[in-house]
C-alpha cells in the first residue's frame, strides 16, 4: 500500500499506542517512544515493521507513541493508520487477508 | 560476592564489617554498641529557644560543610521543610559536601536534585526516593551511592552509629518555645511523628521548624524539648492538601475487590485468624479493600482484632471506633481521618519507627504481627519483591516498612495484579530485591494465588479451606504469555544505590542504567 496522506490511529491512553503515518520517499522511517522502552522497545519495533511489511508499505514515516500497548493493539493501530492514509478504512477491509 | 537472594554485591562495598544478606534473622542474638550523640548542656535556664530564621538556627548549631542533616517525611508530598533548610544551608551559608539522611524523599523534594547536580549534596540515605531526585541519582550524579534502608533499618543504623546525624530537623505542626513538638493542633497537621523520634534522640543538634508556636508545655510531646537546641517559626511548613489526603477511599474496582476478598479468605483460613489477632495493611487499592472483607469474616466468626499497626488511614480508624479492633499503634498517618484520630480516639497511640520495625532492638511491634498485606511493583518466582525501581531501572519507590513487616509477621501476603499495562508484575527476576523471598508467604493476583513452598503449613491451610492455588511459576508464565517476555535491562558497572536489608547486610545494589538504543 502507498501512504497518500498523513493519518493517525490510537490514543495516548494507558495500554494504547498512537500511531501516525506520513508519506515518505526514503523507505521506512520509524520514530518510537514508549513507557516500556527498555523492556519492550525492540519487540514493538519488530511488530511495527512486520505489520508494515505485511501491508506491503515500502515508503512511510511512522511515529509510534506507545503507552504500554500489547502487540495486538500495536498491530491494529498501525493497520488502521495505514488504511486511513489512503482512504481505505471505511469499507472493503480485507479481514483475514492483509488484516489479521 | 553472591548473597542469599542471588545478587552479586561488589567486594569493594564489603568493608568495615559490612556483610552480604544471608537470610532472615541472621543477626539474631548478636550485640550492638549504641552510638551516643555529643550534645550541649543547657543548665542555665533560657526563656526561649526560638531563633529568627533557619540560617540563625544553622549558625547556632554550628552547621558546616561535610555535615549530615536529617529529615522526616510525615508532611509527605506537602513538605516544605527539607527544601527550606537545604536552600538556607547551601544558598545562604554556602555549605557543601552535605549528606541528607531522610526517612523518605518524594516529589516535594525535587529542588534538592539541583544541589546533587551541583555537587553540593554528596550523600543520600533514605527509605524512599522518587521524582527528580530518583532520576538524578539513577543517572549517577550523586557523588557516593545512595543508601536505601527500610523504616526499621533506618533507626537501627542511627542507633548503631552507621549514620551519624549532625543536625536533625523536625518539621513540627506545633511546638512551644522550648521545642516540645506535636503533630496536631496546628495548621499543617500530620498526626504521628514516629520517624522523627530516633533522629531527635541520636542527633548532636536538633532544630524544630514549625508554623504554629503554642503555649508551653505542648504536651504530650512527640519530640521533647530536652533534645531540642533551637526552634524556628516559619510562615508554612507544608501544603496541608498534600500532607494528608481527604480520606483514603476503598476501591470500587471489581478486580481490586476480587483480590481483596481472596486476601481475606486466605487470612481466614490460617490458625492465626482468631480472637485478638494483629494486622497491618498498606494503603494501595486492593490492600486497603482487604479491611472490608476481613471485617465480614470477623463478624462471621465473632472475633475482634487485637491491634493494628502501621501507616494508618480512615478505614482502620473506623474499625477502632466500631470497637472491632482493640488498639491502633501508629507511626504515620495517611489521611485526615487518621490525623484527627491519633491521641484523640481512645486506644489510638503513636509510636517511633524503632518501636514499629527496628530489627536490632528487643522486639519491635512487627515481631508480634500476625498478618501483613502489602503491594509490590514486581515479585519474582523466588518470591523476592521489588518496591524501589521501575521497569526502566530508575529509582522511584520506597521499601518503607515492607521488608520489616514481611520479616516479622507470621503471614505476609502480597496482593498485586498479574500485569500493569505491559509490565509483568510476576516476573522471572525482579529488577531490585527490596524484600527477600524468604519473608514473603502468599501471593494473591487476579489470575490466581500462589503460596511460598517454604510454607507447607499455609499450603495445607488453603487446601483445607478449599482455596485453589497454583505455582508462582505458572503465574509468571501466564503474565509473559499476555505481555511478551521482557528484554533484560542493560546496566553500567557504576553502583548508584546500595539497598541494605533491615539487619544492615547488603541485599542488592542498583546500578546506573545504560542509555537505551533500539
Amino acid at each position: 500500500m502507498t501512504i497518500e496522506k498523513s493519518a493517525v490511529a490510537g490514543t495516548l491512553e494507558s495500554s494504547d499506542a498512537m500511531v501516525t503515518v506520513e508519506p515518505s520517499k526514503n523507505g521506512i522511517e520509524l520514530e518510537l517512544s514508549s513507557s516500556v522502552m527498555n523492556q519492550y522497545g525492540r519487540q514493538i519495533k519488530a511488530v511495527v515493521l512486520e505489520t508494515l511489511d505485511r501491508l506491503e508499505v515500502k515508503n512511510c514515516k511512522v511515529t509510534v507513541v506507545d503507552k504500554g500497548a500489547l502487540d495486538c493493539t500495536i498491530k491494529a493501530r498501525v493497520e488502521c493508520a495505514v488504511f486511513r492514509s489512503c482512504d481505505k478504512a471505511d469499507k472493503n477491509i480485507p479481514w483475514g487477508g492483509a488484516v489479521r | 560476592m553472591i548473597n542469599a537472594v542471588g545478587r552479586n554485591i561488589p567486594d569493594y562495598l564489603l568493608k568495615d564489617g559490612k556483610e552480604v544478606y544471608q537470610g532472615k534473622q541472621y543477626m539474631d542474638g548478636k550485640y550492638i554498641q549504641k552510638a551516643a550523640p555529643r550534645t550541649v548542656r543547657y543548665e542555665k535556664p533560657v526563656e526561649t529557644k526560638v531563633v529568627a530564621s533557619i540560617v540563625d538556627a544553622l549558625k547556632k548549631c554550628g552547621a558546616k560543610s561535610g555535615m549530615t542533616f536529617s529529615f522526616h517525611h510525615h508532611l509527605r508530598n506537602g513538605d516544605y521543610v527539607a527544601n527550606m533548610v537545604m536552600e538556607a544551608a547551601i544558598r545562604e551559608l554556602g555549605l557543601d559536601n552535605l549528606t541528607i539522611a531522610a526517612s523518605s524523599l518524594g516529589d516535594a523534594n525535587d529542588p534538592i536534585a539541583d544541589y546533587i547536580e551541583e555537587g553540593k549534596v554528596v550523600g543520600i540515605q533514605t527509605s524512599g526516593i522518587r521524582g527528580r531526585m530518583g532520576d538524578v541519582v539513577s543517572q549517577g550524579k550523586l557523588k557516593t551511592p545512595a543508601i536505601i534502608r527500610s523504616h526499621g533499618g533506618r533507626p537501627r543504623a542511627i542507633e548503631a552509629g552507621e549514620v551519624h546525624i549532625d543536625i536533625a530537623f523536625i518539621a513540627a505542626p506545633t511546638s512551644d518555645c522550648q521545642g516540645n513538638c506535636r503533630g496536631i493542633g496546628g495548621k499543617s497537621n500530620c498526626g504521628s511523628m514516629g520517624y522523627a523520634m530516633t533522629d531527635a534522640k541520636y542527633a548532636d543538634k536538633v532544630v524544630v521548624v514549625t508554623d504554629c508556636l503554642v503555649d508551653f508545655p505542648n504536651y504530650p510531646a512527640s519530640v521533647e524539648a530536652i533534645d531540642v537546641d533551637a526552634v524556628v517559626v516559619v510562615e508554612s511548613i507544608g501544603n496541608p492538601k498534600k500532607i494528608a489526603s481527604a480520606a483514603a477511599r476503598i476501591s470500587k474496582n471489581p478486580r481490586d475487590l476480587m483480590m481483596a476478598e481472596n486476601v481475606a479468605k486466605v487470612i481466614a483460613s490460617t490458625p492465626y485468624f482468631k480472637e485478638g489477632f494483629s494486622f497491618q495493611t498498606g494503603v494501595g487499592g486492593p490492600s486497603l479493600a482487604a479491611n472490608l472483607f476481613l471485617e465480614k469474616f470477623m463478624d462471621e466468626r465473632q472475633i475482634k482484632m487485637g491491634w493494628a499497626i502501621g501507616g494508618i488511614c480512615g478505614p482502620m480508624v473506623e474499625l477502632l471506633k466500631k470497637g472491632k479492633v482493640g488498639k491502633v499503634i501508629d507511626v504515620q498517618d495517611f489521611d485526615l481521618d487518621a490525623v484527627n484520630s491519633i491521641n484523640q480516639t481512645p486506644n489510638h497511640f503513636e509510636m517511633s519507627a524503632s518501636q514499629y520495625a527496628n530489627p536490632a532492638n528487643k522486639g519491635a511491634f512487627v515481631n508480634s504481627l500476625d498478618f501483613v498485606v502489602l503491594a509490590a511493583l514486581e515479585i519474582d518466582t523466588g518470591f523476592n519483591v521489588n518496591v524501589l525501581t521501575g521497569s526502566d531501572g530508575v529509582l522511584r519507590g520506597a521499601p518503607g516498612g515492607h521488608p520489616d513487616t514481611a520479616a516479622g509477621s507470621k503471614c505476609c501476603i502480597i496482593v498485586t495484579p498479574l500485569i500493569r499495562g505491559r509490565m509483568a508484575t510476576v516476573c522471572k527476576n525482579v529488577v531490585t530485591v527490596t524484600t527477600p523471598g524468604d519473608c514473603v508467604d502468599v501471593l494473591v493476583t487476579d489470575y490466581g494465588i500462589a503460596v511460598n513452598p517454604l510454607r507447607p503449613d499455609l499450603i495445607k491451610c488453603l487446601d483445607d479451606a478449599g482455596i485453589p492455588h497454583v505455582t508462582i511459576e505458572s503465574l509468571q508464565e501466564k503474565a509473559y504469555s499476555l505481555v511478551g517476555t521482557p528484554d533484560d535491562l542493560q546496566w553500567e558497572d557504576k553502583v548508584v544505590a546500595v539497598l541494605e536489608a533491615r539487619d544492615g547486610t547488603i541485599l542488592d545494589v542498583v546500578r546506573q542504567i545504560k542509555p537505551f538504543k533500539l
